[in-house]
């Protein structure tokens, strides 16, 4: 069965191992999703070198035309990254149902302590960034300055 | 905010709220004048009326989720400020007037009761004093619900979809770690019994939406309510244990399992 497709399904698979070896090293793809894709591209990429391989899948499987069985092969990995995506969705899912939960929370606190700042200092001055007292304005501006420091020296 | 462990059991009342300006501040008032032991919590869930100002007009406390979570998310965000803030007991009333806050009187007089209960649901169809006065369909959802729950938990539910419900610290804490996502009243009941919590169910009286629109509508909606709390129920039949216990890891983590 050597021939044409044989050609297409090793450049094919190598490709994809290439393409998802790249992606990783540029950090487009993180590691934790990126194993199920190299083993399927490895899997792929061994059975199309070596049709030997192939036939004897094929063989066990009771499919009669050994390429097909490089389709199953494919139908069978592609379905288990959907899987896997779809459990990566609901965890994100869940993640940012807590994110948001957790921010509407300090929102409300954050509002609730601005509010007692506000009654404590005399009346009438404007609670906005930077607007009403200078020197606090400058403060801000300096603990900023700091902040920017600290961050940029760790990394 | 109330912290008196000492003194009297601090009340909150959660009221989650998508596009009800309408009618908030009439609950909000109602709340005010006939159960003043609660504290109100309004949690907006990304609404895009002026749910926030209206509530936040009258002086009451406003969490707002920074986008549409689904009823069960919001309800959560209030179980998570009233663990912060040591609250003894939670109620959630509804923002569309369907609850009437004159009834909470009975919730709390059952979870005080002699045998100590974690929820206390207020129910539509426990006596036959009160009238209902939903259309079938939705009569028919909910008592095929009430039928199936009431066959898992060996024990009479009549409405386990109501939302009108007081909990305890327990429940609270229960809820506040893990609660169901999109429709969450009927998985709550189910999860409550796999965790040893009990329940009882009170009569009240229960009104139509006062205005506002019902998050569940149309048919395509209610078909999907109905398959996926059939389908939540199923899949709570068959965990053994509590999905979420102290001690566990966290249900949501960056870790990675497959």
């Amino acid at each position: 069965m050597a021939g044409r497709i044989q050609l297409v399904a090793v450049i094919a698979s190598v490709a994809m191992l290439v393409v998802v070896f790249e992606m990783v090293r540029r950090r487009r793809l993180m590691e934790r999703y990126a194993l199920m894709w190299l083993l399927s591209a490895l899997v792929l990429t061994v059975v199309s070198a070596w049709p030997a391989g192939l036939r004897l899948i094929s063989h066990a499987l009771g499919i009669a035309y050994p390429p097909s069985a490089l389709f199953f092969l494919a139908l069978g990995f592609i379905l288990l990254l959907l899987l896997h995506f779809s459990s990566a969705v609901s965890r994100l899912g869940d993640q940012t149902k807590l994110l948001a939960q957790r921010a509407a929370l300090l929102e409300e606190r954050l509002r609730r302590l601005e509010g007692q700042e506000e009654e404590r200092p005399a009346r009438g001055s404007e609670p906005g960034f930077g607007r009403a007292d200078p020197g606090l304005a400058h403060e801000r501006r300096l603990a900023a300055a700091a902040n920017r420091e600290r961050f940029t020296s760790d990394s | 905010m109330a912290q008196a462990s000492t003194q009297r059991p601090s009340c909150l009342a959660i009221i989650p709220a998508y596009n009800e300006s309408s009618t908030i501040g009439d609950v909000i008032r109602a709340l005010r004048q006939h159960a003043p032991r609660f504290d109100a919590i309004v949690v907006d869930d990304g609404s895009t009326d002026a749910t926030s100002e209206v509530a936040r007009g009258l002086d009451v406390c406003v969490l707002r989720v920074p986008f549409n979570l689904g009823v069960g998310g919001a309800v959560q965000a209030g179980f998570l400020y009233a663990v912060e803030n040591g609250y003894d007991y939670v109620a959630q009333v509804d923002a569309d007037g369907q609850h009437d806050p004159r009834e909470l009187r009975k919730l709390m007089a059952a979870v005080d009761g002699p045998d100590r209960v974690d929820m206390v649901c207020g129910s539509r169809f426990l006596t036959n004093e009160y009238k209902y006065p939903a259309p079938v369909s939705r009569r028919t959802g909910i008592h095929i619900f009430a039928f199936l729950l009431s066959r898992m938990l060996s024990r009479p539910i009549s409405d386990p979809t109501s939302g009108f419900r007081l909990y305890n610290r327990r429940a609270i804490e229960l809820f506040a770690r893990d609660y169901p996502h999109d429709y969450p009243e009927v998985e709550a009941v189910l999860m409550l019994h796999h965790h040893r919590l009990r329940m009882r169910e009170v009569p009240v009286k229960m009104y139509l939406r006062g205005g506002g629109r019902s998050s569940i509508r149309g048919s395509g909606k209610s078909a999907y309510y109905m398959i996926k709390v059939l389908l939540a129920l199923a899949v709570g039949l068959a965990r053994k244990r509590p999905l979420v216990d102290p001690s566990d890891p966290a249900p949501v983590s960056a870790e990675h399992q497959l």
